[in-house]
């Protein structure tokens, strides 16, 4: 039987979704919709008597207090359109999956197989539209068709015959699940095309590779003994291109790379990721001797390092560009639910503390047709937004900051980059937390949601440009509850010494999960036939390689298993046991008793040829701009408040839960009106202790223009500099590398490849140079490589992007410092050199020029300064402390201001700087490592001898009077602005 | 007299503040704080009956997927302790009934309002009369809010404070009643706990954002005519310590946060009371 049961709010509330809806479809479409109201459809499909549905629906469904319902009777009434949205058969349906849970506890029974309930949105529309119009609401705005349908029917339609039929988005399949096999005695080209077509992203000596290896005697002479032939299995071959893939095998960071640079010197570089990354966390470590607080990096999913005694804490950043920018919500909501499954499946498990996301967008007013494919980028900043919202919200983990960048570049692919922060502790069952390890014996479980056809081949997808043929079932939605509950359990688990090591089954599924864990012990045989499907029909390979959400994968002893299993039972969690790990070298899989795969440990894990490729550096030349003179930089000032990169991005923090778990001390707005843009956050995350952590992050692609080696720089320094100026102290930072680059692989697609590739290798050389510099070791860190966008003759790549993140201990959150300006009378003063370092900054982008002087960052000199300025803030010298970055000193003296609601006089004059002889230059160059201070006059001298040897000026006054007024280089008023008007050219932009 | 104060914390399908929930009634003074996850009432490992004081913290039961707390009321409804196969939902009417106390906050408030525990007319505990509905807004959000406190309400928690200043972190809080009788009657008999107000306000708002989501007569909490049951939208467990307020860095504020005070007046009334 099919029920349709349809609730709404009454008619005499208000209807804020469908309010809000409107308003989109008026500002973001054009179109003159008048009102829409939404009335949401469960539809169950199930052998349950008509009076049970009519006993429980009313109950289950609807708030009696603010809803109606109905069963099998429409409730739209007084409308022009009504398009009802619905998923896709398949696709993740969180509404309908609780709906079906409370459903079955009012039947009292479980549904069956093939019975379920679903979810679908109606609107109701009024106003003047034709059906073109209305098709391009559900396309543009209401319906992703990727994974959704959508049916409309006018008034008149309706009036025929009204209401909508039921629909019923159940998975039909009849195909008989079977492993095939593959020919690989095939010519050069025909190996190509079985990658292509299988979207193996493999390319031709790859492939050889795994032909010489599945044909070599020994090998088939196993092969035989267990069924298998001198063909691979589609198991096989889908395991091995996920593993070696892009994505999870980082070849481009491990490749060799022959570099040129500019003078003509070639050199060889042996793997940028050994190089550079690893090798300068190695000298930090050692310099540091027993103060080195690294405990594991780079080797697990996330970084480890030490709290206190009692105490680790571990953080991970990931992207999740492609799915975002096919499906901005399900693609968010994964890569945030997904990023928290890294310090939770690292070492033992951590508990979930904090979340810390940076989305770089096209402009969202961007008004110029969109390549075939796309999405607006409005459309995919609100879908970004909200799967964060919903995946870190419904998580329970506080938001604590994270940025926004606009760059017309990436329309073609969004950044989503999704950070999380976990803590556990240091000692669990009488071993390091951070250390596990898998024996021969242990049960390979699998814990959390069930297998379906989504996420496969998101890694190897991933692993490409986004194309026409870009697979849908990428796509994939995360359910943050089935995940919560998992981690409730298995936090439980963990402190009842029930397994020995968790992972979470994020690219590659369980392929590449048990794989790795498996390297701990040797191998591991596995039976894919007990694996809990959402619907039948998904061929072993897909349940191999489905990166269906909310799952980890973990090595229970033998003789904790049955207990393992019920607290999971009682918990309310589905576990279940998959195979055995064992230390026979060999990678065995079987589906129903038959062999789907066998390969060699060794072969999978360390059988991938090392690529090589080149790199060639010539420093670009830009027009060196000339911008005219103006006397009077007020307005200046404003539009550069306005522009996207610096205005307020309230608008989205608000939306995200920031103070959840209790914990919060610098949160993401400060000041007076809470509403200034704080640098870092701070956060207590053991609430009996002060004792605290900072989390601060910099991004500055546009330097990329210019060198990627002072954009990696700067990053590094703002990350460190917002840290610093919230409490953060150098000695006891860790940072994190997020590498997200456009393919720098020359081809005929990518001609200039070895100029990208460039461009990489000096991104790692400065990451060496400045992360030692500064003693900051990187604990762990990501690379996505192929963030490109190629459909017909348009090719959009991103700007070569690394988000550096810095995460520190605190040693008391009661010395942290914020960045408004607090009292009038207090002084300015500002910290650091400003240099005519204009190359690609706001100012010239303003302009439309890109320029040459790219900000140079002096560790030495900011090393010193950043010591200096840590110990005045924790001695209480200081009253606020903010960065001066993108729009330097003008917009963080009037962020300062404003936040503080006073106003301040300064005199620029003051301000110490280098070859600068304009007004403006002063005021919007980005010279690095820069902060403005301002301090009580009584402890102006404290200030100053804490700072002794630092470059540092007293500029001004902080004033009661609302006024931000700057004397110019030649002592006349240049600027002259009420901090009201300030702030509302700054907040304007993005208030929606 | 009590010898031992013992306050529970419930969690699990979705709850999110447990922790800082349980920290509130340590630092209250309660002698023993209990997080237990649901399936430990459900399976008969704990009771309500062994504790004196239930905190239902926030969070999103099942994911508000139905609305807030809808699809976590109808759990708690069906909920049936094993072995004994008492109704879960007997257990806590005995728990009330005994002259315990139940805090809700956020997420517990949307749940005691959706089971019916609040206002609990006439100790009518399981029929609903009140919802939390979408804020006007349309959209989740965090802020700190000024509150009122209604000195003639029953309510134990609240006891000897005029004014809170707390976060509220929802999507769902906009008060509304069946009709015009029940919003009459929560005020005629002070049930009406805690009002939005400007800043440094004492008159009820209606004005966004200080009434952050179009409550009617700007209503953040209420409590059941024995005052021991009480309710909320906004987060005094978000505020036990100075560093939790928004302007710590500019304003001198006592050592303790003000939403600790609910939780020392619940653990008072029980070792005074029961």
């Amino acid at each position: 039987m099919v029920y349709r049961v349809e609730v709404m709010l009454k008619k005499s509330l208000r209807d804020a979704f469908g309010e809000k809806i409107r308003k989109r479809i008026n500002e973001d479409i054009h179109l003159p919709v008048r009102s829409v109201r939404t009335i949401k459809v469960f539809t169950i499909d199930a052998e349950i008597a008509s009076t049970l549905v009519e006993e429980s629906a009313g109950q289950l469904f609807c708030d009696s207090i603010s809803q109606e319902y109905s069963i099998d009777r429409p409730l739209a009434d007084d409308f022009d359109w009504l398009i009802e949205v619905g998923f896709r058969p398949g696709v993740t349906d969180n509404e309908g999956k609780t709906a079906r849970e409370s459903l079955e506890l009012a039947i009292g029974r479980k549904l069956n197989r093939g019975e379920g309930v679903y979810t679908s949105t109606q609107y109701a529309l009024t106003g003047n539209l034709s059906l073109k119009d209305v098709e391009r609401i559900a396309t543009d705005l209401l319906a992703n068709t990727l994974i959704q349908s959508f049916r409309v029917k006018d008034r008149s339609e309706w009036d025929k015959t009204p209401g909508m039929p039921p629909l019923v988005p159940r998975v039909i399949t009849d195909t008989r699940p079977t492993v095939e096999e593959i020919d690989l005695a095939v010519s050069d080209e025909r190996l190509l095309a079985i990658s292509r077509e299988r979207v193996l992203a493999l390319n031709l000596a790859e492939m050889k590779v795994i032909r010489d290896y599945i044909t070599s005697p020994e090998a088939l002479a196993h092969r035989r003994s267990l069924g298998l032939s001198e063909k691979i299995t589609d198991v096989e071959l889908e395991c091995l291109a996920q593993t070696w893939s892009e994505h999870c095998k980082h070849k481009i960071f491990n490749g060799r790379i022959h570099y040129t640079d500019e003078t003509g010197d070639t050199r060889i570089i042996n793997s940028l990721f050994d190089t550079y990354i690893k090798d300068s966390t190695r000298l930090i470590r050692e310099a540091k001797g027993e103060n080195d607080f690294c405990l594991s990096v780079f080797r697990d999913n996330a970084g480890v390092i030490k709290f206190n005694d009692e105490w680790s804490l571990a953080f991970k950043v990931e992207t999740h560009n492609s799915p975002s920018a096919l499906d901005p919500y399900g693609g968010a909501l994964t890569g945030i639910v997904g990023v928290n499954r890294d310090p939770f499946g690292t070492g033992k498990g951590a508990k979930l503390i904090f979340n810390t996301d940076v989305f770089c967008f096209a402009p969202p007013d961007y008004d110029k047709p969109l390549p075939p494919r796309l999405l607006h980028p409005k459309r995919i900043f609100e879908g970004v937004r909200e799967g964060v919202e919903h995946g870190g919200n419904k998580s329970g983990i506080p938001t604590v900051n994270g940025c926004l960048v606009f760059d017309e570049r990436y329309l073609g692919k969004p950044l989503v980059f999704c950070g999380t922060g976990g803590i556990m502790p240091a000692v669990v069952c009488g071993g390091p937390s951070h250390i596990k390890k898998a024996e021969p014996e242990d049960f390979i479980v699998m814990t959390g949601g069930r297998i379906g056809k989504d996420g496969i081949h998101g890694a190897t997808f991933s692993s490409e440009e986004l194309h026409e043929g870009s697979p849908a079932t990428a796509v994939q939605i995360g359910d943050p509850i089935t995940q919560k509950k998992m981690t409730d359990f298995l936090l439980v688990a963990r402190d009842l010494c029930l397994y020995r090591s968790i992972t979470d089954n994020g690219a590659g599924g369980l392929s590449s999960s048990v794989g790795e864990m498996a390297q701990d012990c040797g191998g591991f045989e596995l039976q894919l036939e007990k694996a809990p499907l959402k619907y039948a029909g998904l061929n072993p390979w897909e349940i191999f390689l489905s990166e269906a959400q909310e799952r980890m994968t973990l090595a229970v002893p033998p003789d904790n298993k049955d207990a393992f299993l019920a607290l999971a039972e009682k918990m309310g969690v589905e576990a279940t046991v998959l195979g055995r790990f064992n230390d026979n070298g060999k990678f065995l899989v079987t589906y129903e008793e038959k062999t789907a795969a066998c390969l060699d440990m060794e072969f999978v894990h360390n059988g991938l040829p090392q690529m090589e490729m080149v790199a060639v550096w010539t420093p670009p030349k830009h027009h060196e701009p000339d911008i005219p003179k103006v006397e009077d930089l007020t307005s200046t000032l404003e539009t550069m408040l306005g522009r996207l990169n610096i205005c307020s991005k309230e608008y989205v923090v608000r939306q995200y839960d920031h103070e959840v778990q209790g914990g919060g001390v610098i949160k993401p707005l400060s000041g007076r009106n809470g509403d200034g843009p704080s640098d870092a956050a701070v956060i207590r995350p053991v609430l009996s202790s002060f004792e605290g952590m900072v989390v601060a992050n910099g991004i500055c692609p546009r330097y990329s223009d210019i060198d990627t080696y002072h954009m990696m720089a700067c990053a590094i320094d703002e990350a460190i500099r917002n840290a610093i100026a919230s409490g953060g102290n150098l000695r006891h930072l860790a940072g994190l590398d997020n590498f997200c680059w456009c393919d720098p692989i020359q081809s005929e697609k990518t001609p200039d490849g070895r100029y990208k590739l460039a461009q990489l290798v000096r991104a790692n050389q400065a990451l060496y140079d400045y992360t030692t510099a500064y003693g900051v070791p990187c604990i762990s860190g990501k690379d996505s490589m192929k963030n490109d966008y190629i459909v017909e003759n348009t090719k959009i790549s991103i700007p070569p992007t690394v988000l550096f993140s810095v995460l520190g201990k605190i040693d008391d959150v009661r010395r942290v410092q914020t960045m408004d300006a607090k009292a009038p009378g207090d002084l300015v003063y500002v910290v650091g050199l400003t240099k005519p370092e204009l190359g690609a900054s706001e100012y010239f982008a303003r302009h439309g020029y890109i320029g040459n002087n790219v900000p140079v960052v002096d560790a030495a000199a900011a090393k010193a300064g950043y010591e200096r300025l840590t110990v005045a803030i924790c001695k209480g010298l200081v009253a606020s402390c903010h960065d001066c970055s993108d729009g330097g000193l003008g917009v963080a003296l009037a962020e300062t201001a404003f936040a503080g609601g006073l106003g301040m006089k300064i005199d620029l004059a003051a301000v110490p700087g280098e070859d600068i002889e304009r007004d403006d230059f002063l005021l919007f160059s980005e010279s690095q490592s820069r902060f403005v201070v301002t301090v009580h006059p009584d402890k102006e001298e404290a200030f100053s001898a804490a700072l002794q040897g630092t470059t540092l000026a007293r500029i001004g006054q902080v004033t009661e009077e609302p006024i931000l007024i700057c004397i110019g280089l030649k002592g006349d008023v240049v600027l002259s602005a009420s901090i009201a008007r300030l702030k509302e050219a700054w907040q304007r932009p993005l208030r929606w | 007299m009590v010898k031992k104060v013992r306050s529970i914390v419930i969690s699990g399908n979705g709850t999110n503040c447990e922790m800082e929930m349980a920290h509130a009634c340590r630092l209250a003074g309660a002698d023993e704080v209990d997080i237990v996850h649901i399936s430990d009432l459900i399976y008969g490992v704990k009771r309500l009956d062994d504790y004196h004081f239930l905190n239902l913290p926030g969070g999103f039961l099942d994911g508000d997927d139905l609305g807030a707390a809808q699809a976590g009321a109808n759990r708690f409804r069906y909920a049936t302790v094993r072995g004994s196969g008492e109704r879960l939902l007997e257990q806590l009417l005995r728990f009330i009934n005994d002259g315990k106390l139940v805090f809700g906050v956020c997420n517990g408030f949307q749940l005691m309002v959706k089971l019916g525990l609040l206002p609990g007319f006439e100790g009518r505990y399981t029929e609903r009369e009140v919802t939390l509905t979408y804020n006007d807004s349309g959209r989740f959000e965090d802020r700190w809010t000024y509150l009122r406190v209604n000195s003639h309400s029953p309510c134990v928690l609240t006891k000897g404070v005029d004014h809170f200043y707390l976060p509220v972190r929802h999507g769902e809080g906009k008060f509304i009643t069946r009709d015009a009788s029940v919003l009459e009657r929560l005020h005629a008999e002070g049930l009406v706990v805690l009002q939005y107000t400007q800043a440094g306000g004492d008159e009820p708002t209606m004005e966004y954002p200080w009434n952050p989501n179009g409550s009617t007569d700007a209503v953040a909490g209420i409590c059941d005519p024995t005052g021991r049951l009480f309710g909320l939208m906004p987060h005094p467990e978000a505020y036990l310590h100075y560093t939790n307020h928004p302007r710590w860095t500019r304003e001198k504020l006592p050592e303790e946060g003000q939403g600790l005070i609910l939780f020392k007046n619940a653990v008072n009334f029980i070792r005074k009371h029961l």
